[in-house]
């Protein structure tokens, strides 16, 4: 298992990366934490002729919170995210879903907008991304644009990035005041990629619930939100057990899993709903 | 006195070089060495119509591609029947490189040589084989109804069919009052050392000799083989086992094509050549075990004692049978454990699949049987509304009993005849660990939480320290240095600390001076291998008959020179001494020099045994005629059967009631391999088989597709457990020494994994109320049951319908 | 038998200039080579081991700039004007770290293959964590696979390291 040959490119700076990327056009894959990508490398599943390894560029490697965002630059490795304590004040929930995200030496080289633009509906940060009405900065030849995160998903490993552009940066919105967050899954084993998983929002005043929603990961070919603020606006922690069924009704209504050999579709379905039944829960007993 | 050794839990010697980086594995040897890579089949069955290379030859770093056509004199003959059996009535065995014909995913088709192995694989990406494809028979059920063939001199797919029995079965059946019969299931797996197999074969064409390193279980027979594929005498051909990263059984294997191959391409080449497997290389091309689908039926009285015991099993044994038939023969007869059933009656079809083959792996067969066997006791305890371990009491052989033939042939064509063990204390002792008794009131104060748990138990007996021999070569050094040698080769069991603790005792020497290589065909050349949980009761018992030897001469030497009786003589710490006389004394590499009339004097010590020094009797010659010269033991140890361990497991589950994931609360283990040479070294060898027996039982499975391709040929799919998934092990061990052999020990390694699908099944059935019958089991699968069960296409539990009638009334 | 027609194009090589457990190194790769081949072939440094190339295993996690990452899914160029930590750096049989000197005390290892992956891995954790509990053990080594061990006596090495390295900077101090 080794890889085939590829030409290294190593910009120095983004207008270098962005040059190179156009030159290689589809025969380039940029290389960022390579975590995902070089083990389909190694496998000889892809083969580009150059990879664009912009983990030397200037200027993407910070994280900074900045009025209503987050701000993720494109080599920030997960765990940099996971360990901000900047980060995590304002915005918890990227730490509670990156510890689920594969182990920690993975997230010591894998990054956070690397993951995003792989676009796997079995990544636990596209998810949060939309969860979080993200957006994706992007830049190519033609200059920068912004990328929602809701339209950035376009299909199952496939985003709305032209093959000469790169993300930049992410920024995940910081949720309204009130709002409390949290992300469960379940793997087969610790650090797999999820069978389900979910991430929730949910924002309170004086106790009772004024909006609710959540994504989900392995259960969805595309990263999407799903408003349960119907089920549970008005809810108090004592009374979020009465909503259950109509929560759980809501997840297995919104979600789309498909079977695999780790489990099926209907597995799935159900692990989802009773996944974000008892997160709802725990979030509200906070 | 010397402090005692064996017994002892001595630190591992091998470990500071193997922590600090210090290890040779097969891939840290031979960095100037070509390598190789293979073209392998991506179809499980079909023709080879053609295999154009032209493309390929343009690859830089190329050194050269072989077909099957290339392939001269017996290299390109069917790989041999290793172990052939009267019952084995249709073997197939494949090529080196395959020819004509695919049966399996994986299967070798063309052999790249290029500077290093990226180039290989390059090569190898350039390679196109065109195919007729051929209908894929996958899984048993498929094999059974032999709607197509794997190989056409197999009708039915049947490879083997072998029945044993004893009593009358029939009879005994029909009178007994009560009977129930169960279709059970196991599903594949296989061995996945961290390190996967990897052969270096350096010719001298000088000397036209072979040096062969392979990650083996079995240097000698790999050393044997290969000198008879390559047409060179045995004296021409070495074979080195460097530190192996694992092996489980898979290594057993032998020749694989690469270990005829390789050598193959550097005597053609003059240059060294290595292969070092890749993961998906060992995933498709190595070998599996465990897939069997199984047929019980079984008599029993009030009490509950089998009376008739009737199995009926099918064993995928993939598309070769190079190993023959030994996995269904161990689970033919290992199925019965420590139980004695009035008749017994097993009845076995070993089948061909278009998948990679079987062999050994850990238990080899031992799980499965054990599997039916438990869940059978399960079955009757429930059916009788009997507590599960008095059923099982009640059907031991007791310690009185002991020895006890069962009237069986095992798998080394031996009788089935157990040496000890003290089932019941085993028993007592498992309840006791887990808290059997007080389960009742813990299960109902979960239940009041809304948990669901439940009490899983399993009992086995193993067969282990199987012939037909090893040996040892005890060499004792003028400076006290004890050398060790056996052929047998190490995975990681400590054999280097397990038996210098034996021959630190034997001989009175610190364990520091003895020094054990394995695995070494220039030092021992006679053995066998390690597998079946033989090494430490073959070559310990070998050892310490060679250390025996050694010692005797060295005591006659020194009775010699200090003018005593031997019988007056003891060693400690390396000096031989009279009783009580601390003053008469020489340190035992004194005895080696003198063992061996110089006529040099190359050292100061070596002056002692040089003509000229001191007196001699002028009518003797220098070497008596009886003996030898140096200070050497060398034995071997050949017993008439196998020594059989047994333990007893018990483990508390917890189901989740809505997502139905299993975790597994309490692991308890009883063990009893006679008496222990290093106790640490055989709780870690049980720690270990108890999470390959997790892993087996709840995560790991081989998830083949219809037409013959393995979905889940990677770590990320194939579920071996991480330290997150394996339960703490809590182990207590019981030693009833073998009366079998000199130190009384029986085998180990294998022993943890056996029961542990049953008795997760167990545990699982036990908390959920309906029968678990098919292993492994994923929270996907469990909960698949419920539903069956909820639409009432799984019938309960009698003690849990038992239970709600109770609570309704 | 094919050979190979003597003149391809031969591959163009990347000069690789890397800190290698505080000793400067270099070699000319391709830029296709693992960094774990890289240690392992082009530097022998053999200690970190491969055993699955698809970064599920742990065998190869080695030290970049002091946090664990496998080296089987980093290309050597990637290494270039980084520190690199692997378990030949971690100590020596006549001076052993903590962790080895654990797991030399805990029969922590038995085949040992993947063991310098555990070691690379404990090492960093411990910076972090100095005092872990026995769940914290557990879920510090939950990234690497062994197949021999079952793990418990990992566990158990964990703590003693801990425990030894506790030991050692109360002695400096």
């Amino acid at each position: 298992m080794k890889p085939a040959p590829f030409v290294h490119h190593a910009p120095r700076t983004l207008d270098e990366a962005v040059a190179v990327l156009a030159e290689v056009g589809h025969d380039g894959k940029v290389l960022a934490g390579g975590q995902s990508l070089i083990p389909m490398l190694s496998m000889r599943l892809a083969a580009p002729a150059h990879l664009v390894d912009i983990n030397g560029v200037a200027g993407l490697d910070s994280l900074t919170v900045d009025g209503g965002y987050v701000r993720v630059g494109a080599t920030v490795r997960h765990r940099g995210v996971e360990r901000s304590e900047e980060g995590y004040a304002v915005l918890p929930l990227l730490r509670q879903a990156l510890l689920n995200v594969a182990h920690p030496a993975i997230r010591n080289r894998g990054t956070t907008v690397g993951s995003i633009a792989h676009a796997d509906a079995a990544g636990e940060m596209p998810s949060i991304a939309v969860l979080t009405d993200a957006v994706i900065e992007v830049r190519g030849p033609q200059g920068s644009r912004e990328i929602a995160a809701g339209e950035f998903f376009t299909g199952p490993l496939e985003t709305e990035l032209a093959a000469d552009e790169l993300v930049t940066a992410v920024r995940f919105g910081r949720f309204a005041p009130g709002t409390r967050t949290g992300f469960v899954e379940s793997a087969r084993r610790s650090g797999d990629y999820a069978m389900a998983g979910v991430g929730v929002a949910l924002t309170a005043a004086e106790g009772t619930v004024t909006a609710a929603r959540a994504s989900f990961v392995s259960v969805t070919d595309v990263p999407d939100v799903l408003d349960l603020t119907p089920v549970l606006a008005g809810a108090s922690a004592g009374d979020i057990a009465s909503r259950s069924d109509d929560l759980v009704t809501a997840v297995r209504e919104h979600v789309a899993p498909e079977g695999d050999i780790h489990a099926t579709a209907d597995y799935r379905r159900m692990l989802a709903a009773e996944l974000t039944r008892r997160l709802v829960a725990e979030v509200m007993s906070r | 006195m010397t402090t005692k050794m064996f017994g002892a839990p001595i630190k591992r010697r091998e470990d500071p070089r193997l922590v600090t980086g210090g290890g040779r594995y097969l891939d840290d040897l031979g960095h100037t060495a070509y390598e190789a890579a293979f073209v392998r089949s991506p179809h499980a069955h079909a023709r080879i119509v053609d295999i154009d290379v032209t493309d390929a030859l343009e690859t830089p770093g190329l050194v050269g591609i072989w077909t099957h056509e290339d392939l001269d004199g017996p290299v390109g003959e069917n790989l041999p029947l290793l172990i052939p059996h009267p019952a084995l009535i249709a073997p197939a065995t494949g090529f080196a490189l395959a020819k004509d014909e695919v049966n399996h995913v994986g299967e070798a088709i063309v052999l790249v040589v290029a500077e290093n192995r990226y180039a290989a694989e390059d090569a190898v990406a350039r390679i196109r084989v065109d195919y007729d494809f051929l209908p894929v028979v996958v899984g048993l059920e498929t094999a059974r109804t032999a709607a197509n063939l794997v190989h056409d001199h197999a009708p039915g797919n049947i490879s083997a069919h072998l029945l044993q029995e004893v009593g009358d079965v029939e009879t005994a059946m029909a009178g007994a009052p009560h009977r129930l019969s169960l279709d059970l299931a196991i599903e594949r797996s296989a061995c996945m050392p961290m390190e996967g197999k990897g052969v270096y074969a350096r010719w001298d064409t000088d000397a036209e000799h072979l040096t062969l390193w392979s990650s083996t279980q079995t240097s000698t027979g790999v050393r044997a083989a290969v000198a008879a594929r390559l047409g060179l005498p045995l004296a021409k051909v070495d074979c080195i086992t460097p530190d192996v990263g694992g092996g489980f059984g898979v290594k057993i294997m032998h020749p694989w094509p690469e270990e005829v191959l390789i050598p193959w391409a550097a005597r053609l080449l003059g240059h060294d050549v290595k292969w070092t497997e890749d993961r998906r290389e060992h995933f498709i091309s190595s070998a599996h075990e465990r897939g069997q689908l199984q047929e019980v039926e079984v008599g029993f009285d009030d009490e509950g004692r089998v009376l008739a015991l009737d199995v009926k099993f099918w064993h995928d044994n993939g598309a070769y049978t190079p190993y023959g038939i030994i996995v269904p023969i161990i689970t033919a007869t290992q199925l019965l454990g420590p139980y004695k059933p009035g008749a017994y009656r097993v009845e076995f079809w070993s089948m061909f699949t278009n998948t990679v083959l079987v062999t050994p792996y850990r238990g080899a067969g031992r799980p499965q049987g054990c599997f039916a066997m438990e869940r059978t006791m399960d079955a009757i305890a429930d059916y009788l509304g009997v507590d599960r371990a008095e059923v099982r009491s009640r059907n031991f052989i007791l310690p009185e009993e002991m020895p006890y033939d069962h009237g069986l042939m095992f798998q080394d064509g031996r009788p089935l005849k157990y040496d000890s063990g003290d089932f019941p204390a085993s028993l007592a002792k498992l309840k006791a660990l887990v808290g059997w008794d007080d389960f009742a009131p813990y299960r109902e104060q979960a239940a009041s939480e809304g948990r669901r748990v439940g009490l899983g138990i399993g009992c086995y007996v193993e067969g282990t320290g199987v012939g037909p021999y090893e040996g040892a070569h005890v060499v004792i050094e003028t400076s006290g240095r004890v050398n060790v040698a056996t052929g047998l080769t190490t995975q990681g069991q400590g054999h280097q600390t397990a038996f210098a603790q034996i021959v630190a005792d034997e001989l009175g020497v610190p364990i520091e001076t003895v020094h054990v290589t394995t695995g070494d065909t220039r030092r021992m050349a006679y053995a066998v291998g390690t597998f079946a949980s033989r090494a430490a009761v073959m070559s310990g018992n070998a050892i310490a008959l060679a250390a025996r030897a050694a010692k005797a001469k060295a005591l006659k030497i020194a009775a010699d020179a200090l003018e005593v009786s031997e019988d007056d003589l003891e060693i400690i710490d390396g000096v031989i001494g009279v009783k009580g006389l601390p003053e008469a004394s020489m340190p035992i590499g004194t005895t080696a020099v003198l063992s061996n009339p110089l006529r040099y004097a190359f050292d100061e010590a070596a002056k002692a045994a040089t003509q000229f020094a001191g007196t001699f009797d002028p009518d003797k010659p220098p070497v008596a005629d009886d003996e030898e010269p140096g200070l050497e033991g060398k034995d071997f140890y050949s017993p008439t059967q196998a020594t059989f361990a047994n333990g007893m497991h018990a483990a508390i589950v917890e189901t989740d009631p809505v997502t139905a994931e299993i975790k597994i609360l309490r692991y308890c283990v009883i063990h009893d391999c006679g008496t222990m040479i290093n106790p640490m070294i055989v709780e870690g060898q049980v720690h270990g088989g108890v999470a390959q027996g997790v892993g087996g039982a709840l995560y790991e499975r081989m998830v083949y597709d219809e037409f013959g391709q393995l979905l889940n040929a990677s770590f990320m799919d194939f579920l071996i457990p991480y330290a997150s998934e394996v339960p703490h092990v809590e182990a207590d061990h019981l030693e009833t020494p073998s009366p079998l052999n000199p130190l009384g020990i029986k085998g180990a390694g294998e022993a943890g994994c056996i029961p542990v699908s049953a008795v997760i099944a167990s545990a699982i059935e036990d908390a959920e109320g309906f029968p678990i019958t098919s292993m492994p089991i994923s929270p996907g699968d469990l909960w698949e049951l419920r539903q069956q069960h909820d639409r009432g296409e799984l019938p309960s539990l009698r003690r849990t319908t038992a239970e709600s009638a109770k609570e309704k009334s | 038998m094919n050979t190979s027609v003597a003149t391809h194009d031969a591959e163009a090589l990347v000069p690789v200039h890397v800190t290698v457990n505080g000793a400067p190194y270099g070699a000319s790769v391709p830029a296709r080579r693992l960094l774990s081949d890289f240690l392992r072939h082009d530097l022998r440094l053999t200690g970190t081991h491969v055993g699955c190339e698809h970064g599920v295993c742990g065998a190869c996690t080695i030290l970049l700039d002091g946090e664990p990452v496998r080296s089987c899914l980093m290309f050597a160029v990637q290494a270039v004007g980084h520190e690199v930590t692997t378990v030949e750096g971690c100590g020596t049989i006549e001076s052993m770290g903590p962790v080895q000197q654990a797991f030399t005390e805990c029969h922590g290892l038995q085949c040992g293959f993947c063991t310098p992956g555990f070691i690379t891995t404990i090492t960093a954790f411990l910076k972090e964590n100095p005092a872990p509990t026995q769940d914290e053990a557990r879920e510090a080594i939950s990234g690497n696979l062994c197949r021999c061990t079952g793990y418990q006596n990992i566990v158990k090495s964990v703590l003693r390291a801990a425990e030894i390295a506790g030991e050692q900077a109360g002695k400096t101090r």
